[in-house]
């Protein structure tokens, strides 16, 4: 047997034990029917995949594509300026490139948690503000839409920086000069020049943002509280409160599949990843 | 424009770094609530008394150890395989891996183990979650190693493979020390994705395998204790230690 197949062999068995194997049960079960104490039975239906078409549902989906959709937005509008001046910054790109990597690869639990300890209506912003008599009540800064937005710009905002960064960390400097010299001012320079050469950077950094936002589950259940329900928080409703796995299991596949449409238009770029 | 960018950069450094800041500053202060009452280590103190906190330590180191070993051993071999010769289906199940979101991944190996249970009398357990986080922190781990595999010279295995070593040696004793650095970045961030996963760990963890993390989150959702706040600094300090390690290792030549 040639090396190779043997160094692939653990590595693939993994992949398909614990990964294409758990996916193709999940398939099986979202044709069958709800058991009585969670888990599934016969007969075989696709109901669960007709029910998602119920408004209450789809209500849900589209809440979750809107706020995925406005959290790549603002994400985008912050990142260009901060990676254009990364990319700019010389000798210390790289340390500041790593700083805005760092709390990226800490616990997302403990950044999520930092967040409410700051809005909670007893955090140190309400406090904070009520002891200056700037206001005199607490106002409701968590546990709302608005938060959980927050939450997902906060958390997901390395991954549009990194590759604007790497598409303006190729711009040549000329072209800026060439554009003053014929006169665009710095914003229209920007506009004209920097930004349509950034453009792969930019689709790139909003696939990658969009993609863990859209199946977002913490950040909807403790920045939302639990009142603003994502598809992820469906699913695992599904699993655990509501007891129907059928139906868990067919938004499962749902999400996965809007996640793999995505995946499709990021293409080969996203490979390069890999 | 000029002077926009840099105060621009400050601001958005600050918003990435203000809310940890002011979580470990209040986690010294001599109260409950969050109003200054001067400086105190009561909380750090509390959390060695924490006996359910120490058990979920020992849980997550466990299980971040053991998944480190075995997801870096495999994601190295298979790295090194896919460098001699791409393997389209794995590259791109190892993507797709990567970008599922975890409820999905969770959920579908809640659903595996549950199935493999109805044939072996097993329940939910440390060991289920150890499998979990092998299968999550693999893709981590080859991305990591082939990033690092693209920038070697295949010239020096050719060279060993034409001195008569056989496929295994010039593994052995060319690529892999070479390697090494490498491996070592990888099972760094290994560990870290693995000992800070909530999402996947609470679905396929047993009643008597709490993790840190699931503490941290039971707590979080009843309302802040400044006792989280004290562990919080802990964790962010030691796995940000291990990622400065990872990646300066990652970069050196």
């Amino acid at each position: 047997m040639k090396l190779r197949t043997v160094f692939l062999a653990p590595g693939s068995i993994v992949m398909l034990g614990l990964f294409f194997l758990p996916l193709l049960i999940v398939l099986a079960y979202s044709f069958l029917s709800r058991g009585a104490y969670g888990g599934v039975t016969l007969p075989w239906t696709a109901e669960s995949y007709s029910r998602i078409f119920d408004p209450l549902y789809l209500a849900i989906l589209w809440r979750s594509v809107w706020i995925a959709a406005v959290s790549t937005a603002l994400c985008l509008v912050l990142a260009f300026p901060l990676a254009l001046y990364i990319a700019r910054a010389g000798a210390r790109k790289t340390l500041l490139l790593n700083l805005v990597m760092l709390p990226f690869w800490t616990s997302f639990l403990i950044r999520t948690y930092a967040w409410m300890f700051l809005l909670r209506d007893t955090g140190l912003v309400n406090t904070l503000l009520q002891s200056l008599h700037v206001i005199s009540a607490p106002m409701p800064l968590l546990f709302n839409t608005g938060a959980v937005i927050l939450g997902l710009v906060y958390g997901y905002l390395p991954f549009m920086v990194l590759p604007l960064y790497a598409t303006l960390e190729k711009l040549d400097p000329a072209l800026l000069d060439a554009a003053a010299d014929l006169g665009a001012s710095p914003a229209v320079a920007i506009w004209r020049v920097v930004v349509p050469i950034s453009r792969p950077g930019m689709i790139a950094g909003c696939l990658l943002v969009f993609i863990p936002c859209l199946g977002a589950y913490l950040t909807p259940d403790l920045m939302g509280g639990g009142k603003t329900v994502m598809i992820g928080n469906l699913v695992q409703n599904q699993f655990t409160t509501a007891r129907d796995w059928p139906f868990g299991a067919a938004i499962s596949l749902l999400l996965m599949a809007m996640v793999l449409l995505v995946m499709r238009a990021l293409g080969d770029k996203g490979e390069e990843l890999l | 424009m000029k002077p926009f960018l840099p105060v621009y950069a400050c601001a958005a450094y600050l918003f990435l770094y203000l809310p940890l800041l002011a979580l470990g500053a209040f986690s010294f202060n001599n109260s409950k609530i969050a109003v200054w009452q001067g400086f105190s280590l009561a909380w750090y103190n509390g959390v060695f008394h924490n006996s359910a906190l120490l058990e979920g330590t020992l849980h997550s180191l466990v299980i971040a150890v053991v998944a480190t070993v075995a997801a870096t051993s495999i994601g190295t071999l298979a790295a090194y395989a896919l460098w001699k010769k791409r393997v389209a289906w794995l590259t791109g199940s190892l993507y797709l891996s990567l970008l599922s979101p975890e409820i999905v991944t969770g959920v579908s190996l809640l659903v595996f183990f549950q199935w493999m249970f109805h044939f072996l009398r097993l329940q939910l357990g440390l060991h289920t979650v150890i499998l979990a986080h092998i299968s999550f922190c693999l893709a981590y781990v080859v991305i990591v190693i082939l990033a690092r595999l693209r920038t070697f010279d295949r010239s020096l295995e050719e060279a060993a493979l034409d001195l008569g070593a056989n496929e295994w040696q010039a593994f052995r004793y060319v690529t892999a020390p070479l390697l090494l650095p490498g491996i070592v970045a990888a099972a760094l961030l290994c560990f870290t994705v693995s000992f800070d996963d909530y999402v996947i760990t609470s679905l396929v963890a047993g009643v008597n395998s709490e993790t840190l993390p699931m503490i941290i989150y039971a707590m979080a959702r009843k309302g802040v204790s400044p006792e989280v706040n004290a562990l919080s600094v802990m964790i962010t300090v030691g796995l940000g230690t291990l990622v400065l390690i990872s990646g300066r290792l990652e970069r050196q030549r």
